[in-house]
């Protein structure tokens, strides 16, 4: 018997079970035409609706500017703090925490009160990158940390600056590449997160492709189904791509 | 090469006094080892040269320029880490040319001085190889290259090889030394082992507790202690604590012979260092001559060519004892629990003024 035990054994079917069936029945329900009839034709007529690539497109446009301004503003600070203000690292965490013990809807009517410009801004659906970038911080917050934590940061930024590196080009060349699949994980948990964000993007009257799928839920069925099923899909694409880059990366943390 | 001068270097840390108003000086290409127990202040005044940490107090001048006020990366300081500081996405050959690259040269000559300088640490055959598929000397010996590829004005070295096995430190010591020799750079080195230091330096200098004892050639730290704490630190040996007495150190009711003891005041209490290479043994014969003392062997400990005998001082208090290194083949006679005399030349131990 190994470590696993008994009860082990028995929970591990149960829980595909609870996990898988739903997915089956989804999986057979949007194939479902009618009858005893099953075949493609809600994913052919959700294909043709001209909502699913431009809600798609959004929803990829907003994880990509979450992204972004994730890198540009989370990751400088984390570096700084690791390097020069270890003691602020409980407020990082707290920080960080935040996002998931205050309500989506509290977040929404909070940060619209508070962000009430530049004009541009407020018309435009990446008003919502302000928001998302609160949702994904936990999950790229804590990528990241674990990635930084397996560099001895301290020792290889003064080892470049000894050699003449500026701060600039000792995080391009040196903690970037090493944080490769760091980032690239918190990147593909961003997807999948800013993806599946329905709240803020309904509330703000947003196309995203969660609304365009609570919308097509509330009218065709199977195809509600079908639309779950590609959302699965595009997910797991994330996950997936986490764990082949993760994969594909060479050891770090100074070369032990 | 550089010329270095610290200048009353101080640095506290809440409130605790790190480095006391320090000054040291460094001749053009010698390499000069701080050498002091954990926490004397060794580490905090390597970072202050590379200009990691700012001193409260006092200046650092190379060349004939003050460059306190600047940053690490502005120094041309070359440096050597404790910990593997290899920047593990790159490969040797491009940790080497690092330095270079950052400052603008041409990719070319970025790549034959990398070359050049894996050549001169004898790993040409490992450019292509990545930090985690190099062992740790070599680790360290890339880390040297790299430090030499931005022809730095003075070469840093925190415990380069404290983090490596005893055998290859030995191997990359004698290296360090010949590179250094080599290329004639001016070079700190920090260490707690007293044996890389004493084997490596042109001049040690021994501190404790934010403070320079002594500032010597090794021999002169070796031989001729100038502070207690120094004579303690360095080397091994037996402290008696005595008085002086018609010209002898009176260590319980024993005179024991030094030379050094007249250089004190009739009655002053003062200890005794004899180094154990300096105690001759010979078996008890029934009286113990002048310039002997009665002692017991207590036992002894192999070290290969040489064999370390532990003493105990007859008619004496508890702890005070002596240790003498002899030839391996002479002190198999001496077993424990035998009875021996032993005695030194008049000119060997040190007398100091006991604190």
């Amino acid at each position: 018997m190994n470590r696993m035990g008994i009860i082990g054994w028995l929970v591990l079917p149960l829980a595909a079970i609870y996990f898988i069936v739903p997915l089956v029945m989804t999986l057979a329900f949007s194939l479902w035409q009618g009858g005893s009839s099953y075949g493609f034709a809600s994913y052919r007529v959700l294909m043709g609706r001209p909502q699913l690539p431009s809600s798609l497109l959004l929803s990829t446009e907003l994880a990509g500017a979450t992204a972004l301004m994730l890198v540009v503003l989370l990751l400088p600070a984390m570096i700084f703090m690791n390097l020069y203000a270890p003691k602020l690292r409980p407020l990082f965490e707290f920080i960080a925490a935040l996002p998931f013990v205050v309500p989506a809807i509290a977040l929404v009517a909070g940060l619209t009160a508070l962000f009430t410009g530049p004009e541009w801004l407020l018309g435009s659906p990446f008003y919502l990158v302000i928001p998302y970038f609160f949702l994904a911080l936990p999950y790229a917050y804590r990528s990241l940390d674990v990635g930084l934590g397996a560099l001895d940061l301290t020792t290889l930024t003064e080892a470049g600056q000894s050699l003449g590196a500026t701060m600039g080009q000792i995080i391009r060349f040196v903690v970037l590449p090493n944080l490769r699949s760091a980032l690239v994980g918190s990147l593909l948990l961003t997807l999948a997160v800013v993806i599946g964000e329905f709240t803020f993007a309904n509330v703000l009257l947003f196309r995203t492709f969660a609304v365009f799928m609570n919308q097509i839920g509330q009218h065709e069925a199977t195809e509600a189904a079908a639309l779950v099923m590609v959302s699965f899909l595009i997910t797991w694409g994330a996950m997936l791509g986490v764990l082949v880059v993760g994969r594909g990366c060479s050891p770090v943390g100074g070369g032990h | 090469m550089a010329t270095v001068a610290l200048r009353r270097i101080s640095k506290s840390y809440s409130g605790r006094q790190v480095l006391a108003s320090l000054d040291l000086d460094l001749t053009s290409g010698e390499l000069v080892c701080l050498l002091g127990p954990s926490g004397c202040g060794k580490t905090t005044l390597l970072r202050i040269i590379a200009g990691f940490i700012r001193p409260d107090s006092g200046t650092v001048v190379v060349a004939g320029k003050d460059v306190t006020a600047l940053p690490p990366a502005a120094r041309q300081m070359g440096m050597v880490f404790q910990s593997y500081s290899l920047f593990p996405n790159m490969t040797a050959l491009d940790n080497v040319r690092f330095g270079p690259r950052v400052a603008g040269v041409g990719k070319e000559q970025q790549v034959s001085r990398a070359r050049e300088l894996l050549a001169l640490v004898g790993l040409t055959e490992h450019g292509e190889k990545f930090p985690h598929q190099l062992s740790g000397g070599q680790q360290q010996r890339v880390a040297l290259a790299r430090a030499l590829a931005v022809q730095p004005q003075m070469l840093l070295l925190d415990e380069p090889l404290s983090a490596l096995d005893a055998q290859v430190r030995a191997q990359l010591r004698e290296e360090i030394r010949r590179i250094q020799r080599a290329t004639g750079i001016t070079t700190v080195l920090v260490t707690h082992d007293q044996e890389e230091a004493l084997s490596m330096s042109d001049r040690v200098a021994v501190m404790n507790e934010g403070r320079l004892l002594q500032v010597a050639t090794p021999a002169a730290i070796y031989r001729e202690p100038a502070d207690p704490f120094v004579a303690r630190f360095i080397g091994a040996g037996a402290v008696l604590p005595g008085t002086i007495e018609k010209g002898a150190v009176r260590v319980a009711h024993v005179a024991m012979l030094a030379r050094a003891a007249s250089d004190h005041a009739e009655g002053c209490a003062v200890d005794l260092y004899i180094r154990p290479e300096h105690v001759r043994l010979e078996s008890m014969n029934g009286h113990i001559p002048p310039g002997s003392v009665a002692a017991e062997v207590n036992e002894t400990t192999f070290f290969g060519s040489l064999t370390r005998v532990k003493l105990t001082l007859q008619d004496m208090p508890d702890g005070h004892g002596l240790w003498a290194d002899l030839p391996s083949e002479q002190a198999d006679r001496f077993k424990p629990g035998s009875r021996v005399l032993a005695s030194w030349d008049e000119a060997a131990p040190r007398v100091m003024p006991r604190n």
